[in-house]
């Protein structure tokens, strides 16, 4: 099937290699979902996924769907030009996924302004398109 | 917990020699000459000849990408001087740019080697050339793909470690109220410094309103805030404490060390990234030594952004965690006469990105009492060098030996 290519108006993105291992993160948002890998035997969210649960060992592991909701855990407004991507300045974020404590994403907030950044606020998934990837961003709460 | 003195094996070692190639911005020379040059410097300063180098180490061995980052492996300088090895270690994967130093140490402990060459050499600076480093981050087309790490930080153009350190600053700031005036500080006495060091980069005088005004890269860190990519090699000598009598000069004693890394080797998700892995090696190497923080004279820690610096000075107990930045307010306690005398080279930000050896290079020179104008006062005897920043972290305590 061929892919759909990236929409007009979109900022240059690299993409990453998808993988077996890796695909259900990247691939979610077509279905409107943030997924990580989740450990069937102890609950576990595995994040980057690893082929073992890091805590039980355990084989089990499948991909599941979270909220989509996060809260601002630090951010950084960039103002550099380090190669082809969104618009100057933009913003780089940590955001923490509150289904569990040590999980995080570095990611790129949209639909605000750098101002509006607050450590703490909470905030929403929403995906970008880009070939046969679907980048989670992440925006203000609704 | 103290460690039994028994297993401290890197008190066997001494850094007996330490030499520089040639630094400058863009020197635009072959780099196996600069490493060379700065690996024959070394040895004849402990006075010693090739024929007596039995062991290579250095970091983090040859690699082509990033373009600079790496101007010899163990194999070329191994073959360019003929030298004969009992043990030798080059990569990238080890606590730090001073890991290599630490096995080095490890090595002449184990009997593997008795006088261990050390080596870091890079040329960002020609390598990057006139595109600056926009020149070495890749850039995409051609259909590239990340993967390893960069596949959870380049699609979402965050390809550099200005940005991931600065979420770490802001996050710091957020818990501490830490200020860019306070952070400014290790920028200013880096070029204080340097402006006292003829082999700097950067020594023209900085002022407070100059780095206030510079252009931000990625909030909190502005341009002042970033090391200098340059061209330089840096080479030390590792000897076998056994071997004082035949060195040219007092060895300088490996008090301990630190490798630690307890938390998850990753930019976004070790525990606290207000800390970085500093803290696990910065906690352990106090547990192999009697000496305390307040004992240390001079320190020369990591500044390939200045918000890492911080991170050391709490990691090593010069001051409390949450506290470099009242720490080094107003920039006192942190000049050549203050309490802590630190990057008295200039640091990696005003005298060049040399990648953790310029750090040791300086604690020596100063151990020994050969940094001329930028001497600390008071012959100073104990030291601190320490490389490293997110998920790579490694320091040595160093003593004069009488």
């Amino acid at each position: 099937m061929p892919e759909a290519a990236t929409e007009p108006g979109l900022p240059f993105r690299i993409l990453p290699r998808l993988t077996d291992r890796n695909r259900h993160f990247w691939t979610g948002g077509e279905a409107g979902e943030l997924r990580f890998l989740r450990c069937q035997s102890c609950g576990y969210y595995i994040h980057p996924p690893t082929p073992v649960c890091p805590r039980c060992h355990s084989k089990e592991l499948a991909p599941e769907a979270v909220s989509g909701r996060a809260t601002l855990f630090t951010y950084t407004v960039n103002h550099q030009n380090w190669m082809p991507g969104p618009e100057l300045p933009y913003i780089v974020a940590i955001v923490a996924i509150p289904e569990q404590d040590d999980l995080r994403l570095t990611t790129n907030l949209v639909e605000m302004s750098p101002e509006e950044c607050v450590i703490g606020m909470p905030l929403e998934v929403t995906f970008e398109h880009h070939e046969d990837v679907w980048i989670p961003l992440f925006r203000p709460a609704q | 917990m103290r460690v039994d003195d028994s297993l401290v094996i890197e008190r066997r070692a001494v850094i007996s020699g330490a030499g520089q190639s040639d630094i400058g911005r863009r020197l635009y020379r072959d780099p196996l000459e600069l490493t060379l040059d700065a690996c024959l410097v070394a040895i004849a300063d402990a006075g010693l000849t090739t024929a007596d180098i039995d062991g290579v180490a250095t970091y983090p061995g040859p690699m082509d990408v990033p373009p600079g980052f790496s101007g010899a492996g163990v194999v070329d300088v191994q073959d360019a001087l003929r030298l004969e090895l009992g043990w030798w270690s080059g990569g990238i994967e080890s606590p730090g740019q001073l890991g290599s130093v630490i096995n080095a140490c490890l090595a002449v402990a184990a009997g593997l080697a008795t006088h261990v060459l050390c080596f870091r050499s890079v040329w960002e600076g020609s390598a990057q050339g006139d595109k600056g480093r926009a020149g070495v981050m890749g850039g995409g087309g051609g259909g590239y793909r990340a993967s390893g790490f960069m596949e959870w930080t380049m699609p979402f153009a965050a390809p550099s470690a200005a940005i991931w350190i600065a979420m770490m600053a802001e996050r710091h700031f957020h818990e501490y109220g830490t200020t860019r005036e306070q952070m400014a500080q290790i920028a200013l006495n880096a070029r204080k410094n340097a402006g006292v060091n003829p082999n700097a980069i950067y020594r023209d005088p900085m002022t407070m309103e100059d780095y206030l005004n510079v252009r931000m890269i990625s909030s909190p860190l502005c341009l002042y805030d970033c090391d200098v990519p340059c061209d330089g090699a840096t080479a030390v000598i590792v000897s076998h404490a056994d071997t004082v009598a035949d060195l040219r000069k007092p060895g300088i004693q490996v008090e301990a060390v630190g490798t630690a890394l307890r938390g998850r080797p990753s930019w976004d998700q070790f525990d606290d990234l207000t800390t970085m892995a500093n803290r696990d090696a910065g906690a352990q190497l106090w547990t192999r030594t009697d000496l305390k923080p307040s004992d240390v004279q001079l320190a020369e820690m990591y500044d390939g952004f200045s918000f890492i610096t911080m991170t050391w000075l709490e990691a090593m107990g010069f001051c409390g965690k949450g506290e470099s930045g009242p720490f080094i307010e107003g920039g006192e306690r942190i000049a050549r006469d203050g309490v802590l005398p630190l990057n008295t080279h200039g640091g990696q930000l005003s005298a060049g990105r040399l990648h953790g050896y310029g750090f040791l290079h300086e604690a020596c020179v100063q151990l020994w009492g050969e940094a001329g104008e930028r001497q600390v006062p008071g012959d100073p005897e104990v030291g601190v060098a320490a490389a490293g920043g997110g998920p790579l972290a490694g320091a040595l305590l160093l003593t004069r030996r009488r």
